[in-house]
């Protein structure tokens, strides 16, 4: 059984239509992406499948219930990690992490979490006095405490440096890999390229394409094939590149150099995406 | 699945654990402490030391015991009204209930945090006031169970009625940041119409009468019984002490601050919808 199931979700604010007919399967050990530039629908989508908020219309099922009706027995098998939180302060890593700890029935232990985590060295600090990438790791560590079968990742690493996105990206990569299912939202697109097996692009409150990072938007249609010769710089869009290169090749140019095959990065084709739903 | 068969901690062991949280994080603050016990103690050596006379009329009893007994209500209306109303804003403001929401902790778990912080820092603020008034301005303890008891039952009302109406008034404010000016407003005003910061006896009748209806008027009241000599409630707007009374108004406010609760108890602010 899928472990999200939404058919014809709609959410309406005043006028602003933000969520306008969305269908999504997510299978179980899945890290799923949703990707869509800011005022997307991305986060409301992921709020109304956390039991955040009501939603208009359509079907939603999460681990089998419906959010919205949901009780705690449900919140205890998901994880949510927030946007932004600024909360316990006062408190130390390790106090927060074995407080929230003890909400759920069959708890992570909170030590090998701040371990997993890579806050072993921070464990007794308050978190006002952490950086703003060790700050997330504890919402991260909050996330997952509790044992869940389903993270939900918002925004993740807004604000992190290169150095820290990558930590983190490797922290998500081992819990997928002990089986936990992850939702993550994202505007960036490396960030999904690198994490999710399967994503959708959502614009205007709706799924503009979906796929996996290699196939999206029809990314394996075409290739640009570029090379020079003594004749100058040439540039081809081809559907099959091999033809084009054994041509190329087959004709021992000694002036031939800088010949590259690359195919439309995730980036043209996520801008061509949003903006054609503009 | 072992999450299907191992039961899910009880609201209150979970209660318990926010309190402790919440007690830890409250005197970690240390300038939120120091400013929330001083105020009602600086006012009250304020005004004590400005009316430190005999009261007219009775000649072993000062303005400023009356004062000092009195102004306890308004240490309780500080530590369980101003500062729940200002701390459930500011866990809407970062994050602390969307945190808890997404988690299998109940509302009620996050209401006896705040009830058990409430508790500890009231008392705190109680025995501070209460040293004051005997250090500075020699009130005196009772030495009688019969005033304890009044003294007991006063203060779980107070505590229980004005925890739920800052639980409710914390809706009432937009943001944490406007919080405090939104609960100090009408929090001041009742102070001087209920004769907390001066004496009732020179109250006009009608604003006594508006103030009737609050429950700080009779908590004051209620506090002079138990720290003054009985022939002080002479002074009073009924020229008696109206225990009966008192126990009915705050346990209305009891009742009107739990409906209020549960009907406006937001676990986010405004801004989501």
């Amino acid at each position: 059984m899928a472990v999200i199931e939404v058919h014809g979700l709609r959410k309406r604010y005043g006028r602003h239509q933000a969520v306008d007919g969305i269908d999504l399967t997510v299978e179980r050990g899945e890290v799923f992406g949703l990707l869509g530039p800011n005022g997307a629908g991305k986060s409301t989508t992921v709020e109304i499948l956390e039991g955040y908020r009501p939603r208009d219309g359509g079907d939603v099922l999460v681990l089998g219930e419906d959010p919205g009706t949901a009780g705690r027995r449900w919140r205890a098998r998901i994880g949510v990690v927030l946007q932004q939180a600024n909360d316990s302060a006062g408190l130390t890593v390790r106090e927060v992490v074995r407080h929230v700890a003890g909400f759920y029935p069959a708890p992570r232990d909170p030590d090998a979490v701040i371990e997993l985590c890579g806050l072993s060295d921070k464990a007794d600090a308050k978190l006002r006095t952490l950086s703003g990438g060790q700050r997330r790791r504890v919402d991260v560590a909050l996330g997952i405490v509790g044992g869940p079968e389903l993270l939900f990742l918002d925004e993740p690493t807004t604000g992190f440096d290169p150095q820290a996105r990558r930590q983190f990206w490797s922290l998500i990569r081992s819990l997928a890999a002990e089986g936990t299912t992850i939702v993550l939202t994202s505007h960036y697109l490396d960030e999904v390229e690198a994490l999710a097996g399967r994503l959708v692009v959502l614009a205007g409150g709706r799924i503009v394409a979906s796929g996996t990072p290699q196939t999206i938007g029809g990314r394996t249609e075409e290739s640009t094939v570029s090379w020079r010769d003594a004749d100058g710089t040439h540039q081809v869009s081809v559907a099959d590149p091999a033809v084009l290169l054994g041509e190329l090749t087959g004709r021992d140019d000694p002036h031939l150099t800088d010949l590259r095959v690359q195919r439309r990065s995730l980036e043209d084709v996520y801008l061509d995406l949003i903006g054609e739903s503009r | 699945m072992t999450t299907l068969t191992v039961p899910l901690p009880s609201t209150l062991r979970t209660g318990l654990s926010r309190g402790v949280v919440e007690v830890k994080q409250f005197f970690r603050e240390r300038d939120a402490v120091v400013f929330t016990f001083a105020l009602p103690s600086c006012i009250l050596i304020m005004l004590g030391f400005i009316f430190d006379e005999p009261l007219d009329g009775y000649a072993d009893v000062h303005v400023s015991q009356v004062f000092a007994a009195g102004m306890i209500a308004y240490g309780i209306v500080s530590t369980a009204f101003i500062s729940i109303g200002v701390g459930i804003s500011g866990d809407r403001d970062d994050g602390t209930l969307k945190r808890l929401r997404a988690t299998p902790a109940t509302a009620g778990a996050y209401l006896i945090g705040k009830v058990v912080l409430v508790t500890v820092t009231t008392l705190a603020e109680i025995t501070l006031m209460l040293a004051v008034g005997v250090v500075l301005f020699d009130l005196r303890l009772p030495t009688d169970a019969g005033r304890w008891l009044t003294f007991g039952w006063l203060l779980a009302l107070s505590i229980v009625a004005c925890t739920l109406l800052g639980i409710a008034a914390s809706s009432l404010a937009r943001s944490a940041r406007s919080a405090p000016a939104v609960l100090n407003l009408p929090v001041l005003a009742l102070q001087f119409s209920s004769g907390i910061f001066v004496s009732i006896a020179a109250l006009p009748a009608a604003m006594t009468a508006v103030s009737s209806l609050f429950p700080v008027k009779w908590m004051g009241q209620g506090f002079r019984s138990v720290f003054l000599p009985d022939g002080l409630a002479a002074q009073e707007v009924a020229g008696q002490w109206e225990h009966g009374r008192t126990a009915l108004v705050l346990a209305a406010w009891c009742a009107l601050g739990l409906v209020l609760c549960l009907a406006t108890f937001r676990w986010t602010d405004r801004r989501t919808r």
